[in-house]
């Protein structure tokens, strides 16, 4: 073991690489060379004065002098078992079939729970409404959510008030347009008056983004168009039945479309916010602080799935793990198409779009900040918020840094960005101001 | 001259095989040529590629989804992909425990209503308002305040199945012949010896019509719950293939749950026959 580490950092030229984790190396290599900095940092917290140590001596020399005066060895044990047993091991997770579940759904299959000493069932459940009682009854210890969700049932809309949180985000992007086959000439939103769209939550992403679509091009999504809230298996039979125009739902769904001939991908919701969240993996508060330790480690197994579903060679194995009856249920092909980022767009094109979904698990403040304005914007939320406290107190970015941190990754300094929706900058700092800017709202 | 029964037998057959060559004729594949690239064909599903919508699926590839299913039926491959047979089972075991409920709570409950005219008139409103209530307009209301999905599921079972048999029972009750309770009067039997040994026989035929539509409602209500909190049974597998689309295994699912109502009906049909009397 001790001979592995070391040989493993002499073929790394024998400095020791800092930040991000490599690729190819294998779990117990990246622990024990995360042990490895630490120490090195708490002996020399300069970092100049560090690496011109190890330049100087070599980094094998300079392991086994700090060796002899600190178990290395040890600590990396500890290190590997983590900083306390989880205090329940057989967890309950409750899942939607989509693809936005990607991570928590293959952290099964591909053992990513098991890993971190977790027995976790994840269960398959039929809608948003059904998958929030289940987990506010205790039923599921925590569950896969609509990344507006948690902030809904936090502020008791639509929901008794719960304090809820989102340790990590699942996925960003990944969501399109579909619009009827009928449609095809008509791909311009201001020709949509009296189109009947689905969405499948009214508090979610997509709710928000189809109304800011339309919005921007001068529908008022209340009143000009008409939004269901639709369970996303139902949107590809209705809009077959020709029940609906169109719909802004998740994949598989818009692929399903394409594969079942009923619709094409008119647009993919990345094309109007490229890195916009959609689902988030959720928790209670009480389940944070009651069960610190299995919090950690179920969210430590998310971190890791997420991070694995992030690399482009690794997307067709997953699809392959996640397509059977057991998970998502859905022809091989069309789960690859939205993994992989080449798809069939439904009018005979072939896309190419690597980043069609990506997974990206630092739950950003100002992904809370924007969610809120949203939700403020249409009514839902009738209050005034204090956005900031809200995004802090459901959006556990602290939490998130650490533990990437912990896992080798690098999150990012701040907790708060801007970013643009529609070619439109948001500034988190300025909420109101946002919200004021938009000529179509309730509120 | 054949007899009745096997007439009707060759009809039925006839039926049937009309029914299935309509049903392959209207869904045999309409053709055509493809009309894309061969790269984005493999991408789409048969239909697609050729300009059309996916199709109806046949009998015959309905016929060989059953087969597939019946000849592996209990299979589990984890809680969210069990067999049919699985899923049957615990969808009668649903059935069977809110039933269950349903008839320890209403047969006795009709008993004292039928008994006392007083309670008939004073308990028939709320029976006519919570009767035609819907079991899935119930299921918000248990998932909420029972917080479990499974206790849930058996309380719409038990609240949607327990009316018919109240109603019977209570009329059944109700309607016993007064001669039959006055001679029992007059040979002096005590009150509960005459509503076990005189009112229970004569009442019998009429609570077991109550509990036969009551069983057909449970079944028809679980497939509904189950569709709706999803985990097991018959309701959740056809939800499951719904979610996939695939109206072939639907179909299939269908087919199961025709079979298994017809048995359950049967079933208590068989018992009703023995308590029946003529007079």
């Amino acid at each position: 073991m001790e001979f592995d580490d070391k040989r493993g950092l002499q073929a790394r030229s024998g400095v020791l690489p800092e930040g991000r984790a490599s690729g190819g190396e294998s779990e117990e290599a990246r622990d024990s060379r995360i042990v490895e900095q630490a120490v090195l940092r708490a002996l020399f917290p300069n970092a100049r004065m560090r690496r011109a140590f190890l330049q100087a001596v070599g980094a094998a020399t300079a392991l086994s002098a700090l060796e002899s005066v600190f178990p290395l060895g040890r600590a990396k044990e500890a290190f590997a078992q983590g900083a306390g047993r989880p205090e329940k091991t057989k967890l309950s997770v409750g899942f939607i079939p989509i693809t936005c579940a990607t991570p928590i759904i293959m952290a099964h299959p591909m053992g990513f729970y098991a890993k971190h000493g977790l027995d976790v069932e994840i269960v398959k459940t039929a809608g948003w409404a059904v998958i929030r009682d289940k987990t506010l009854a205790k039923e599921y210890d925590a569950a896969h959510m609509l990344s507006p969700m948690p902030l809904a049932i936090t502020l008791g809309v639509g929901a008794n008030p719960v304090p809820y949180t989102i340790p990590a985000i699942e996925n960003v992007n990944g969501q399109a347009v579909t619009l009827s086959l009928k449609h095809k000439e008509r791909r311009d939103p201001k020709t949509w008056k009296g189109f009947r769209f689905a969405v499948p939550f009214d508090y979610s992403i997509h709710n928000y983004l189809l109304r800011y679509l339309v919005a921007e091009h001068g529908l008022d999504p209340d009143r000009d168009i008409q939004i269901r809230a639709v369970p996303p298996p139902e949107m590809v039979a209705n809009l077959r039945a020709d029940n609906l125009d169109g719909f802004l739902g998740p994949d598989p769904f818009n692929q399903r479309a394409v594969y079942d001939g009923v619709g094409f991908i008119h647009m993919l919701s990345k094309e109007m916010w490229d890195g916009h969240p959609c689902c988030a993996f959720a928790a209670s508060r009480e389940f944070v602080t009651t069960l610190p330790n299995t919090y950690r480690a179920l969210v430590r197994a998310i971190l890791d799935a997420t991070a694995y579903a992030r690399r482009p060679e690794n997307r067709k194995e997953i699809a392959a793990a996640i397509a059977p009856a057991n998970y998502l249920n859905q022809p091989v092909t069309v789960v690859e198409q939205v993994l992989t980022g080449v798809f069939a767009d439904g009018l005979g094109n072939i896309r190419r779009v690597p980043d069609r979904i990506d997974f990206d698990p630092f739950p950003w403040h100002s992904f809370a900040v924007w969610i809120l304005t949203q939700m403020k914007r249409w009514g839902q939320l009738k209050a005034d918020v204090d956005y900031a406290r809200i995004a802090r107190e459901v959006f556990l970015a602290t939490d998130a840094a650490r533990l990437m941190r912990e896992a080798g990754m690098t999150p990012p300094e701040a907790t708060m960005k801007s970013f643009a929706v529609l070619g439109k900058t948001f500034d988190p700092a300025q909420p109101e101001a946002y919200l004021r800017g938009f000529a179509i709202r309730r509120s | 001259m054949m007899p009745l029964g096997l007439r009707a037998a060759a009809v039925s057959l006839f039926l049937l095989a009309l029914l299935l060559a309509a049903w392959h004729l209207a869904t045999l594949p309409a053709g055509g040529r493809q009309a894309v690239s061969d790269e984005y064909a493999k991408l789409v599903g048969a239909a697609a590629a050729t300009g059309q919508r996916s199709a109806m699926p046949g009998p015959l590839e309905v016929g060989a989804k059953l087969l597939e299913h019946l000849r592996d039926p209990f299979y589990d491959r984890g809680p969210n992909d069990k067999g049919i047979g699985v899923q049957l089972a615990y969808s009668l075991g649903r059935v069977l425990s809110g039933f269950a409920l349903a008839a320890a709570t209403a047969i006795p409950l009709g008993f004292l209503i039928g008994m006392s005219p007083l309670a008939y008139r004073a308990l028939d409103p709320f029976v006519q308002v919570l009767r035609p209530i819907s079991p899935l307009a119930w299921m918000p209301l248990a998932l909420y305040a029972l917080k479990d999905s499974h206790a849930s599921a058996v309380f719409v079972i038990f609240v949607c199945s327990m009316w018919p048999m109240l109603i019977n029972t209570a009329f059944g009750v109700a309607s016993v012949r007064r001669e039959w309770i006055q001679v029992a009067r007059t040979l002096e039997l005590r009150p509960p010896a005459l509503a076990l040994r005189v009112v229970l026989p004569a009442a019998a035929p009429t609570i077991f019509t109550g509990m036969r539509i009551s069983i057909g409602i449970a079944w028809l209500v679980i497939v509904a719950a189950e569709m709706l909190v999803g985990g097991t049974g018959i309701g959740y597998f056809v939800w499951n293939e719904w979610n996939n689309l695939s109206i072939a295994n639907i179909l299939v699912g269908i087919f199961a749950i025709g079979m298994v109502g017809m048995g359950l009906d049967q079933a208590i049909g068989r018992i009703a026959r023995l308590v029946s009397y003529a007079e």
